[in-house]
C-alpha cells in the first residue's frame, strides 16, 4: 500500500534524520576588535587548573594584574578541557582568554585560527621572544604562526621514595631502573604486587608513552611530517624494555595492580601512599606531596636513559601551559594585556611558580631568587633548562599520533596481542599519516 | 490527509491560470502545512542537505575546503570506524532482543501476580528513572572484581565472576546487563498492552483447548505485536545512538577522568566499548574532522533507516499473518 510504506519511510526519516543534526549545527565567529585596553571592562578568563591551591595561585596572580590594570576586572572560571575551549569558540560564545595544558594541540588551534596570531600583539608591544628558552618559543607557535604565549612549563622526572629505596642511588640508565625495580619489588603470597619497584605500564598515570619514549629519544615524526614508529629504533627499544618489565611482573598482576590504584591528584596516588618505590612525573608533584604527603621523604633525579647514551642524562620530557585569545573574543586589546602581564612579569611567574610548583617559562624567572621551591624542585628547573630536553612536535589534528601510539601500546603490545612488532608498527604509521591528511596535514 | 487535498484538482481560469479561489485554496493549505514544514525542513531537510554537503569538506569548524571523495575513501580504511560499527551492532543485534524478551517476561509475570504486584512494578520500573550517567557509574564500581560487592560475594561463595569492563570480551555483557536493569521503559509499555488483551479471548481459546503457550503465541503475541513493534524500533534507534553509558563505563574502568590535558581514547578496554556514536562524537568534537564526521552520520543515518523499515515490514506481515 502506498500510504503505509510512505508512512513507514516518513517513520524511518524521522528516525534516522536524528543523528544528523549533531553534524551541522553552530556557526563560526569572527575576529572583533572591541573595546580600548584603558576602557572599564571585565574579561573572562577560563583554566584548567582545579586544586584548591592551583586556583588561589591564579586568583593571586590576577590580583597584581588588578593593580596595575584597575579597569579591568576578571572572572576566571576553572577546570577547563580543551574540548569544552573549542566548543565554546565554534559556539561563537568564547572567553576572552584561554589557557591550556596540551601543548601539543597548538598546531591545530594555529592553523585553524581558533587561536588568534599574535604576531601583530607582540610585535606592538615591542615583546623580545628571546626572553624565553628556544624549546619554549618552539612549542607555541606552528609553522611560522604564533598563536600562543607560554604561561609555566612541566618538566619530567624520576621521584623516588628514599624509605623504600633501601639506601639505593637513582638510577640513571634504564638497565640500572630495571635492576632496581626488580629489586625493590614486593609481593603479596599469591604473587601479586605489594610494593612495586617501578611501574612501567604505560596506563600508569604520567607513564603515559609521551614520557617515557621521550627518555629513549622517539623523535615520533619524520621531518616533513609523516609518523617514524616503525623506523624509530628508540620506540622499539622503549617497547621492548616496557614488555620485558611487564612480563617479569606478570601482566595480570600488572592488571590488578593498574585497578587497586588511587586517584593520581589525590593522596591515594600510590607513590604519596607507598606503594611505588619510583615513578616518573612532573614538577608538580613536589606541592602535591607537601600538601598530600609532607611526611614522606622523597628524593628527585633527571628520568633515566638508555645504556651509551650518558651524555642525554639530565634530560626530560618538558610541555607547558599555554594561554591565548580564541578566535570571537569580545575583549582582545585587555586580553592581550593580561596575558602580557601574566606571561612576561617576573614577579608574577615567580609567584605563580611558587604558589604551583611549576617551572616559570622566562630565562629571568629560571634564575630568579624569588623562586621558593622545595630542594627536590631543582631537579626540575635543570631538566627544563637541558639543551637535550625535548616534547612532542605540533600537528595540525595536536596529540592524536600520541593517542594512537599510547592505545596500541595499552591495547595490544602490553597485552601480548601486537603480533610482528615492524607490521604492527608500520600498520601504526599507516594510520597515524592517514589521520594526518585527513586533517589537512 | 494533507497528500489527499494537495491532489484535489485546482479551478483554472480560461487562459488556464489558476482561479482565485484555487489559489486561496492552496494557500490556506500550505499555511495548515508550514509549521510541518517549516520543522521538516529546519529539523530534518536543511540538516541532510548540509550533511551531504559538509561530507565532501575538509571542514574544522573554521576553515573549509573541497575534498571530494576523501572522506568517504578514508572510511574504507579506518579501523577505528569498523570496529565502532561491529560493537552497535553486536549491540543491536543482542542488546535490542534481549530487552524486548526480558522486557515482556517481566510485563508477563506482573500481570499475574496477585499480591505486591505494585511493588514490583516500582522495583522494575525505578532503575529506568536513574541518571544513565550515576547508573553506569554505580555499575562499574559494584561489579569491580576488587572491590565490588557482587565479585566478593561470588568468591565467597567460592566462584568467580568475569571482569566485566576490563577485559575486552565482557565489556559489551556487561553493558546488556546494564541495560536489562533499567528495562523498566520496555516493561512498563508492555505490561499496559498485556493488560489490554481481552480476558474473553483466552476464556474462548481455552474452552477450545488451546494450551498455554498456544494462546501465548496466537492471541497475547498478535494482540500486543504492535507495541512489541515500537519497542523494537526505538530500542533500535535508541542502541544506534548508544553513546553515555559506553563513554562512562570506558571512562570509569580506566581510571581515566576527563581532566584537563588528558588525552582520551574511547573504548576501553580494547576497543570494546567503542560505539559508532563515540566515534562520530570524536571525530567531530574532539578531532574536528567534522567533514569526515558527516560521513559517519549519514553512515548512521542510513543504517538506523534500513533497520526501521525492515523491521516495520517484519512486524506488519507478521501481524497481517496473524489476521488472516
Amino acid at each position: 500500500m502506498r500510504t503505509s510504506t510512505t508512512r513507514r519511510l516518513a517513520a524511518a526519516l524521522a528516525a534516522a534524520g536524528l543523528g544528523l543534526t549533531a553534524c551541522t549545527a553552530g556557526g563560526s565567529g569572527g575576529q572583533s576588535g572591541g573595546p580600548k585596553a584603558e576602557e572599564k571592562q571585565t574579561i573572562e578568563v577560563w583554566h584548567g587548573w582545579s586544586a584548591p591551591h592551583e586556583v588561589k595561585a591564579f586568583q593571586d596572580a590576577v590580583a597584581g594584574f588588578h593593580k596595575l590594570h584597575p579597569n579591568i576586572t576578571v572572572k576566571l572560571v576553572k577546570d577547563q578541557t580543551d574540548d569544552r575551549i573549542t566548543n565554546a569558540i565554534r559556539g561563537g560564545n568564547p572567553p576572552d582568554v584561554v589557557s591550556s595544558f596540551t601543548t601539543d594541540s597548538v598546531g591545530q588551534w594555529c592553523q585553524s585560527g581558533a587561536w588568534q596570531d599574535l604576531s601583530g600583539d607582540i610585535a606592538g608591544s615591542k615583546l623580545d621572544l628571546n626572553q624565553f628558552p628556544k624549546p619554549v618559543q618552539q612549542y607555541t607557535q606552528y609553522k611560522g604562526r604564533r598563536c600562543a604565549m607560554p604561561l609555566l612549563a612541566d618538566a619530567y622526572g624520576l621521584y623516588y621514595n628514599k624509605a623504600l629505596m633501601k639506601g639505593e642511588q637513582p638510577p640513571r640508565t634504564f638497565s640500572e631502573l630495571t635492576a632496581l625495580a626488580k629489586k625493590l619489588t614486593v609481593r603479596n603470597p599469591d604473587g601479586t604486587i605489594k610494593v612495586a619497584g617501578f611501574m612501567p605500564s604505560a596506563q600508569y598515570y604520567e607513564h603515559q608513552v609521551q614520557h617515557l619514549a621521550t627518555q629513549f629519544g622517539a623523535k615520533w615524526l619524520t621531518p616533513d611530517g609523516h609518523a617514524a614508529f616503525a623506523a624509530d629504533p628508540a620506540v622499539k627499544a622503549y617497547l621492548q624494555w616496557d614488555k620485558s618489565l611487564i612480563d617479569w611482573y606478570g601482566y595480570d598482576n600488572v592488571k590488578k595492580f593498574l585497578h587497586s590504584m588511587g586517584q593520581e591528584f589525590e593522596s591515594s596516588n600510590p607513590f604519596e601512599k607507598g606503594k611505588v618505590a619510583m615513578a616518573v612525573d612532573g614538577e608538580w608533584r613536589t606541592k602535591f606531596m607537601q600538601e598530600e604527603a609532607p611526611k614522606v621523604d622523597y628524593g628527585t633525579a633527571p628520568a633515566p636513559v638508555p645504556d651509551g647514551q650518558d651524555a642525554r642524562y639530565g634530560s626530560g620530557f618538558v610541555t607547558g601551559t599555554v594561554i591565548g585569545i580564541p578566535r570571537g573574543a569580545e575583549h582582545r586589546a585587555a586580553a592581550w594585556e593580561f596575558i602580557r602581564y601574566l606571561t612576561t612579569d617576573t614577579g608574577a611567574l615567580v609567584t605563580f611558580a611558587n604558589a604551583l610548583g611549576n617551572v616559570p617559562t622566562t630565562i629571568a624567572s629560571l634564575s630568579s631568587p624569588g623562586l621558593t621551591l622545595p630542594p627536590q624542585f631543582k631537579t626540575f628547573l635543570d631538566v627544563f633548562k637541558n639543551p637535550a630536553s625535548a616534547t612532542t612536535p605540533p600537528t595540525p589534528n595536536g596529540n592524536d599520533y600520541v593517542v594512537k601510539f599510547q592505545q596500541f601500546v595499552q591495547d595490544q603490545w602490553e597485552p601480548g596481542k601486537a603480533g610482528d612488532l615492524d607490521k604492527a608498527l608500520k600498520d601504526l604509521d599507516g594510520k597515524v599519516d592517514a589521520s594526518l591528511k585527513l586533517a589537512g596535514g | 490527509m494533507a497528500s489527499g487535498s494537495l491532489r484535489l484538482p485546482l479551478r483554472r481560469g480560461r487562459l488556464g491560470t489558476v482561479s482565485r479561489a484555487g489559489r486561496r485554496r492552496r494557500l490556506r493549505v500550505l499555511a495548515f502545512l508550514s509549521p510541518w514544514l517549516a520543522g521538516f525542513g529546519l529539523f530534518f531537510a536543511y540538516p541532510l542537505a548540509a550533511t551531504v554537503y559538509f561530507s565532501f569538506t575538509r571542514y574544522n569548524l573554521f576553515t573549509l575546503k573541497y575534498v571530494g571523495l576523501d572522506n568517504y575513501r578514508y572510511l574504507l580504511h579506518d579501523g577505528d570506524a569498523w570496529t565502532a560499527m561491529r560493537n552497535t551492532l553486536w549491540l543491536v543485534a543482542v542488546l535490542v532482543p534481549l530487552r524486548v524478551l526480558f522486557g515482556l517476561g517481566v510485563a508477563q509475570l506482573l500481570t499475574r501476580i496477585r499480591r505486591g504486584g505494585n511493588l514490583l512494578r516500582a522495583v522494575f520500573y525505578v532503575p529506568y528513572l536513574i541518571p544513565p550517567v550515576s547508573a553506569t557509574v554505580a555499575f562499574v564500581f559494584v561489579l569491580n572484581p576488587g572491590t565490588g560487592p557482587f565479585p566478593v560475594i561470588a568468591r565467597h561463595l567460592g566462584f568467580s565472576l568475569p571482569d566485566f569492563f576490563n577485559d575486552a570480551a565482557w565489556a559489551k555483557p556487561g553493558l546488556s546487563l546494564l541495560g536489562l536493569w533499567a528495562v523498566g521503559d520496555v516493561m512498563i509499555i508492555l505490561l499496559a498492552a498485556l493488560l489490554n488483551v481481552p480476558r474473553s479471548l483466552y476464556e474462548a481459546a481455552a474452552i477450545d483447548g488451546a494450551g498455554a503457550w498456544a494462546r501465548f503465541r496466537h492471541i497475547t503475541l498478535p494482540t500486543v505485536s504492535p507495541v512489541l513493534a515500537f519497542a523494537a524500533v526505538t530500542g533500535v534507534i535508541e542502541t544506534l545512538q548508544y553513546f553515555t553509558q559506553a563513554m562512562v563505563a570506558g571512562k570509569v574502568a580506566a581510571g581515566q577522568a576527563d581532566l584537563p590535558g588528558t588525552q582520551f581514547a574511547p573504548g576501553y578496554p580494547g576497543g570494546s566499548t567503542l560505539t559508532f556514536p563515540q566515534w562520530l562524537y570524536d571525530e567531530g568534537f574532539r578531532q574536528f574532522n567534522m567533514g569526515y564526521a558527516c560521513v559517519l552520520a549519514l553512515v548512521m543515518f542510513v543504517i538506523a533507516m534500513a533497520f526501521t523499515l525492515l523491521l516495520l515490514r517484519q512486524f506488519r506481515a507478521f501481524a497481517g499473518e496473524e489476521a488472516q
